[in-house]
C-alpha cells in the first residue's frame, strides 16, 4: 500500500467523514491555542519581526528610495519574510522536538489520531501564525510608512509569505526529527538568525558583501524574500517561477531529511 | 476459608474460558545488546485486571509498548484483538496512559479531554470522562497549574475518554497520594466491572494484591511468577511467624518445616510453608515464648523470594 493510502485509511478508521474533519479541526485549533497561550513563543516570533520593523523601516531611512520602492514598503517585505520563516521553524521544529523528546508524541502515537493530523495541525497553525505577522506588519507600513498597496496586492503579499512558510515548516520538521528537546531552540536560532542575515532580509541584498551575496541563491529565505519584494514591485534578481521551484526543492529536500527521521524513530522501535 | 477459596476457583475458571484480547506470544525485544525481554508469554482476557508486578527496568513498559504497537518485536508474535496492535480499528478500542515527562501545559483539563475524545466514533460524553477521573471541578484549569496527582488523572482520562475495550496503564499510580490512589482503583475496578479488561504495570506490591484478579512478576525481561495473587503468596512458603524466644536460631532451623530463620531486634522471625507444626514444636521447646505473631506472608516477602530465587539461580548458571 502506498504511503497516501495508509494516510487515507488511517484518517479514516471507523470515523465518519464529518468525525474525521472534526478531528483535524480540532488537532488543529488545539495547537493554535497552545501556542498562542505560550508567550515564550507567540509574544516573540511577533515582536521580533514588528520591532525590527519599526526601528529600521519606520524610524530610520524614512521617505527614502530602494529598488525603486520606499525603504518601508521594501522593509516590510523582507521583515514579514523573517516574521514568517521565524514562526514557522520555531513552531515546527522546536514544538515537534519537544513533543517527541519529552514523550508526548508517543501518547498521541497510542491514540487512533492518523499521524498526518498531527502534521497537518502544526503546518496550518504556523501558516496561521504567519498570516498575522503578515497582517501586522502591512497595517503598520500601511499607517505609518506611507506604503500603498490594493487590495489585491495585499491578498497577493499575505498569500505569498503564507505559501511560502511551507519549506520552513519542512525544515522545522527536519530539525524536529534529528534535534532533542532542549537542544532545538539553540539549534534554530543557529539557522534562523544567520540565514535570515545572508538572504538579505535585514539588510538589503545589495548592501551585503559581494560573496553573501554569491552564496544567497542557495539559502531559501532569499528566494521567499524576493518573491515578496516582487509583490510589492521591487526590482529583483531571477524569476518568480525560478524562486517558487527553489522553496518546492527546498521542501522536499527537509521532506526526505524528515522522513529519514521519522523512519530511525521507526527502525527504533521497529528495530 | 474454604468458601473464599472455592470462590477463587470458581472465577479463575470463569477467567479462562473469557475471549484472549491481547497476547504476547513467545516474545522477545532488544534494544541494542540489551535485552528487555526474554521469550515472554502473556495474556490478557475480557473483563480482567491483570498485574504486571515488577522492579524498575524488569521490562514492564517495554511489554506495554510492544502491546501498543509503540515498538516491534525482536521476535515472537503480539496481538490485540487477534490482528497488528498498529491496526487504526484495533487503536479505537484501546486506551492507554503513559509515562510522559511533559504534556503541553498551556491546555485545559477539558481542552485535552475535549481533543482525545475526537480521536474516536464513539466516546464517552466529555462530562462523563470528566467526572469518572475525578476532574470535573478541574475542568478549566490548565495543565500545567495542576498538581503531581491531578496530571495523573488527565492522562488517565485521556486514556478511558474512548471507551476502550482494553485498557493499559503504566505506571497509572506513581506518585499520586493514598487517597488518589484509592480513586483511581475504584474507577479501574468499576471499568473491569463492566467487562473492560485492563492491564496495569506497577512496582507496588500492594497495588497489584488490592486490584489484580492475575499476577504476572516479570524481572529482568523474564516471567518467574503468575497466578492469582493468593497463588503467588502461595508460592513463597505461605506463613511468617514472630515471636520472642530464647531458642537459638540453629536450634530454630533445625526445626522441620522451618525454610528460613532470622533476628529482628529482639524477635525471631520464621519462614515456613505450614505454621501449626512449626509452632507446637517451638511451644515445646521455649513454654516461655512470648510476642507471638503468625502473619501469611505479604506479596512484598513473595516478591522478593521469587526475585531472589532468579538472582541465585542467575549467578549459579
Amino acid at each position: 500500500m502506498s504511503a497516501t493510502a495508509t494516510a487515507i485509511s488511517q484518517a479514516a478508521a471507523g470515523r465518519t467523514p464529518a468525525q474525521t474533519a472534526r478531528l483535524f479541526f480540532n488537532e488543529a485549533r488545539f495547537e493554535f491555542l497552545k501556542l498562542a497561550r505560550l508567550p515564550m513563543y507567540s509574544v516573540s516570533i511577533i515582536m521580533f519581526p514588528v520591532m525590527f520593523y519599526i526601528l529600521f523601516g519606520l524610524t530610520m531611512n524614512r521617505g527614502q528610495e530602494l529598488s525603486s520602492v520606499r525603504v518601508s514598503a521594501y522593509l516590510l517585505a523582507t521583515y514579514a519574510t523573517f516574521g514568517v520563516m521565524g514562526a514557522s521553524l520555531f513552531g515546527f521544529g522546536v514544538g515537534l522536538a519537544g513533543e517527541r523528546g519529552l514523550g508526548w508524541l508517543q501518547v498521541k502515537r497510542a491514540t487512533p489520531m492518523p499521524p498526518f493530523a498531527y502534521f497537518f495541525a502544526k503546518t496550518v497553525v504556523c501558516m496561521t501564525f504567519s498570516l498575522i505577522i503578515v497582517l501586522i506588519l502591512m497595517t503598520l507600513g500601511f499607517l505609518f510608512g506611507g506604503v500603498q498597496f490594493t487590495l489585491i496586492e495585499a491578498a497577493q503579499l499575505a498569500g505569498t509569505l503564507v505559501l511560502g512558510s511551507i519549506p520552513f515548516c519542512s525544515l522545522g520538521m527536519a530539525i524536529g526529527y534529528f534535534a532533542g528537546p532542549t537542544s532545538a531552540p539553540a539549534i534554530v536560532n543557529l539557522i534562523y538568525l544567520p540565514l535570515s542575515f545572508a538572504s538579505g532580509l535585514w539588510i538589503p541584498i545589495q548592501a551585503l558583501p559581494s560573496f553573501l551575496q554569491q552564496i544567497a541563491p542557495v539559502l531559501p529565505p532569499f528566494h521567499l524574500g524576493q518573491l515578496a519584494l516582487h509583490v510589492i514591485g521591487a526590482d529583483t534578481r531571477g524569476t518568480s517561477v525560478g524562486h517558487w521551484e527553489a522553496l518546492a526543492a527546498c521542501t522536499l529536500i527537509c521532506l526526505g531529511i524528515a522522513r529519514i527521521g521519522y523512519q530511525r524513530d521507526e527502525g527504533k522501535m521497529y528495530g | 476459608m474454604i468458601a473464599e477459596m472455592e470462590q477463587t476457583t470458581l472465577t479463575r475458571l470463569d477467567a479462562r474460558t473469557r475471549p484472549v484480547v491481547a497476547r504476547l506470544n513467545s516474545v522477545s525485544k532488544n534494544y541494542g545488546t540489551v535485552q528487555a525481554l526474554k521469550q515472554v508469554n502473556c495474556e490478557v482476557r475480557e473483563g480482567e485486571i491483570l498485574a504486571v508486578l515488577g522492579p524498575n527496568g524488569a521490562g514492564k513498559t517495554t511489554a506495554v509498548k510492544l502491546l501498543l504497537g509503540l515498538a516491534g518485536a525482536t521476535s515472537g508474535k503480539v496481538s490485540v484483538f487477534g490482528g497488528d496492535p498498529r491496526n487504526p480499528d484495533n487503536r479505537l478500542r484501546t486506551g492507554a496512559m503513559l509515562q510522559v515527562a511533559r504534556v503541553p501545559e498551556t491546555l485545559r483539563v477539558r481542552e485535552h479531554v475535549e481533543l482525545f475524545s475526537s480521536y474516536y466514533p464513539n466516546p464517552l460524553p466529555i462530562h462523563e470522562t470528566l467526572a469518572a477521573a475525578g476532574l470535573t471541578d478541574l475542568a478549566k484549569r490548565k495543565f500545567g497549574d495542576l498538581s503531581g496527582g491531578q496530571k495523573q488523572r488527565v492522562l488517565f482520562a485521556l486514556a478511558i475518554c474512548g471507551d476502550p475495550d482494553l485498557l493499559f496503564l503504566d505506571e497509572a499510580t506513581l506518585g499520586l497520594d493514598v487517597e488518589a490512589r484509592r480513586l483511581l482503583w475504584d474507577q479501574i475496578r468499576r471499568l473491569a466491572g463492566r467487562g473492560k479488561a485492563v492491564l496495569l504495570t506497577t512496582h507496588y506490591l500492594q497495588e497489584a494484591d488490592a486490584l489484580a484478579d492475575r499476577i504476572v512478576v516479570i524481572n529482568r525481561g523474564e516471567i518467574i511468577a503468575e497466578g492469582t495473587p493468593a497463588e503467588i503468596k502461595a508460592k513463597t512458603g505461605g506463613r511468617q511467624i514472630r515471636c520472642s524466644t530464647r531458642l537459638s536460631l540453629s536450634q530454630i532451623q533445625a526445626i522441620s518445616g522451618v525454610l528460613d530463620a532470622k533476628t529482628d531486634g529482639e524477635h525471631v522471625v520464621i519462614q515456613t510453608s505450614v505454621a501449626e507444626p512449626v509452632l507446637r514444636e517451638l511451644l515445646n521447646w521455649d513454654a516461655d515464648l512470648s510476642g507471638l505473631e503468625v502473619t501469611s506472608a505479604g506479596l512484598e516477602e513473595a516478591f522478593l523470594a521469587l526475585t531472589t530465587n532468579q538472582e541465585s539461580n542467575g549467578s549459579n548458571s
